[in-house]
């Protein structure tokens, strides 16, 4: 007899990771703006207040950089702290203590210490809160040498990533889309670890490679399916993880289907999309591709207010179909 | 070991300002022989720099010995520092060997970052210190951070965060002391305020007279020493770290102090005049400790000779370890990037 499946929310599954990580070890504690009683501005961190204590769900001033900073100071003085950004766009007012420091001590001081630091960033369009509270800046990170981004666009990634984060020795910045806190999935209760580093085939297929990250998996997910109704078999890679990119499962897909899209809510120019088509290009699966690379991102632009605009300002399922199948029909 | 003391009578005791009866002649003398070793390692690194033997830049802290080490006397080795780009005091002071820093200068593996960090990153974490910092104010917040893990260990240990007038206009600075008060944090902010923050003067930069005038607006102490007096900058810093060890909080300690050298091997000295320098120069700190150590009898002028001659064969023999030490090797580029190498496969 099959148990009945225990369903989560992306939001809850991560308030359980860190309730199951400050369970296990008393170094991990939380640090953010309004994450106490207020619950945190997406309910992340909830009641969490209530089962810890001010202590160990702590409250900072509105001092992202200053905070950020007494994070890493509180890591390399041998506590775990996860660090909840509000909006990743406010990590731009950290980025000093993120690229600066985090990611390079460990370096700088050579390999006589480590930076365990866990930090999270509410990213991503949708919500209607336009240009400064709506951006996907993982890109920029994930250029950082020293600092490991995870992206999981499922609540069993989603608690199982951060689980993996908080273990880590290094740090880890995870960006959570705040369009997927609410969609629901299975979770198992107890804690487990997703491993940083490794993609995931939610889809298998054989006329197309989308590799895709965060809510941009969903939206290739439907357009598969979509597509599939057309003929075309879209293989759909979860990417998961942008440092360390998983290379082999992104050849290895190519190589089986001969074609490449990338799709991602980050500007599209300069974006993981470029870093995608490039480790393609580079490698043995350049032999096998049979059209052109696809990349669907970010508008050139800000993110608009305008509900219209702000829906045409990053992919939809829509245009993945459209641009999917015209590549598949030598329309492009 | 003779007590300072000893050699006093019972009416001399009690006038004894804090420094002289807090520390033993061994303490005071080693205090002395750091100062050495800073302004002896210095002006070697300086030297190996014009002969070509090592590359990049360095910030001097010449004329500054008194505040690194008068802030490092009475702390414990558990205790941390963070310091910054002008931080070779800082480290001295708090423990570390000369030899390992001049393998860092030299970029060898011997070194105390593997040659990877150099003076702007030198480090020697086993002593309690957290790094130097190249970006200014860089360190401060972070001094918070390791004096919340502090403090959420249960340790009476307390975190020192050197910085310069520069640093306090940095938005860190303020955002640290703020949540350093808020959350009574054991904590020492020590300012040296050497009068320019590379070439602007505080007069300049900074809309209130003292750096320790800024401590009103987080409700915490702030005082103004001599930074060129050790006995002033150690006082100071002893009642703030009783305060920091007790639980009351922390203390910003101003430090009035000058470098003597330039801001770093650019400088041509444009913005300050030869008379200024030369007045600092003056007062320099280790000769006025020197005094100070000779005239209340603790040493005599051949036991300041002998620390004196101890401190350059250290500085010398450093060198001389610096230059036969290891030369990383180039396929070691992305060595200690991440604690466990990413790119090896996640599932094994």
């Amino acid at each position: 007899m099959n148990a009945p499946i225990r369903e989560l929310s992306y939001a809850q599954a991560i308030q359980e990771a860190l309730a199951q990580a400050m369970e296990a070890d008393p170094r991990v504690f939380l640090m953010g703006e309004d994450i106490g009683v207020y619950g945190g501005a997406f309910q992340v961190t909830g009641d969490l207040v209530h089962r810890f204590g001010a202590d160990r769900v702590m409250d900072t001033p509105i001092a992202e950089l200053g905070a950020a900073g007494v994070a890493v100071g509180a890591a390399l003085a041998g506590c775990r702290p996860v660090f909840e950004f509000q909006f990743s766009d406010f990590s731009a007012l950290a980025l000093e203590q993120i690229v600066n420091q985090a990611a390079k001590i460990r370096f700088m001081l050579g390999g006589k210490v480590s930076v365990p630091l866990v930090m999270r960033f509410p990213a991503g369009s949708g919500t209607g809160a336009a240009a400064q509270h709506s951006q996907s800046l993982e890109a920029w990170l994930a250029h950082v040498p020293g600092l490991k981004v995870v992206q999981p666009s499922t609540p069993y990634d989603a608690k199982g990533l951060l689980i993996a984060a908080i273990e880590d020795p290094d740090p880890v910045m995870i960006f959570e889309h705040k369009l997927l806190y609410k969609i629901k999935g299975e979770v198992p209760a107890e804690p487990y670890r997703v491993p940083i580093g490794k993609a995931a085939i939610r889809r298998a297929g054989t006329s197309i490679s989308i590799v895709a990250t965060s809510i941009m998996v969903h939206r290739s997910l439907e357009a598969a399916e979509i597509l599939a109704r057309e003929g075309i078999d879209a293989e759909v890679i979860d990417l998961r993880t942008l440092r360390p990119l998983d290379r082999p499962t992104i050849i290895e897909s190519v190589k089986k289907t001969g074609r490449l899209a990338c799709v991602y809510e980050g500007v599209r120019t300069l974006g993981i999309g470029a870093e995608i088509s490039a480790l393609v290009a580079e490698s043995e699966a350049f032999d096998y591709l049979d059209a052109p690379i696809l990349r669907l991102g970010g508008a050139e632009a800000p993110i608009p207010y305008n509900p219209v605009l702000e829906k045409a300002a990053v992919p939809q399922t829509e245009d993945i179909v459209a641009r999917v199948r015209d590549l598949l029909t030598n329309r492009i | 070991m003779n007590h300072p003391v000893a050699a006093l009578r019972d009416a001399e005791v009690s006038n004894l300002r804090p420094f002289y009866k807090r520390f033993q002649a061994a303490e005071l003398k080693q205090a002395l022989r750091r100062m050495y070793l800073i302004r002896r390692f210095e002006e070697g690194a300086e030297d190996a720099y014009t002969r070509g033997l090592i590359h990049g830049t360095m910030h001097l802290s010449i004329g500054q010995e008194a505040s690194a080490v008068g802030a490092c006397m009475d702390l414990r080795k558990s205790d941390y520092i963070t310091s910054t780009h002008r931080g070779h005091g800082h480290c001295i002071a708090k423990g570390a060997e000369p030899k390992l820093m001049f393998a860092e200068f030299f970029g060898k593996e011997e070194g105390y970052c593997r040659g990877r960090g150099g003076s702007m990153h030198i480090a020697d974490v086993e002593s309690g210190n957290l790094g130097a910092n190249g970006i200014v104010a860089g360190g401060i917040p972070i001094a918070v951070g390791a004096a919340l893990a502090i403090k959420k260990q249960q340790r009476d240990d307390v975190a020192v965060c050197f910085f310069g007038d520069g640093a306090s206009n940095e938005g860190a600075f303020h955002e640290a002391l703020n949540m350093a008060a808020i959350w009574t944090l054991p904590v020492i902010f020590v300012c040296e305020n050497n009068k320019y923050g590379m070439s602007v003067s505080t007069e300049r930069s900074m809309a209130v007279e003292n750096v320790a005038d800024r401590a009103a607006s987080y409700r915490m102490p702030g005082a103004i020493v001599d930074g060129n007096r050790i006995e002033d900058v150690s006082e100071a810093v002893m009642e703030a770290t009783t305060r920091a060890r007790s639980g009351k909080g922390p203390t910003l300690i101003e430090c009035k102090t000058y470098r003597i050298r330039g801001h770093s091997k650019s400088d041509r000295n444009r913005y300050r005049t030869k008379e200024e320098i030369e007045a600092w120069q003056a007062k320099d700190p280790i000769r006025h400790f020197e005094t100070e150590l000779v005239t209340r009898r603790i040493l005599d002028e051949s036991d300041v000779t002998t620390i004196r001659a101890e401190a350059e064969q250290e500085i010398a023999d450093g060198i001389e370890f610096a230059r036969n030490g290891t030369d990383p090797v180039a396929t070691e580029v992305t060595r200690d990037v991440y604690t466990i190498d990413p790119m090896a496969d996640p599932t094994t």
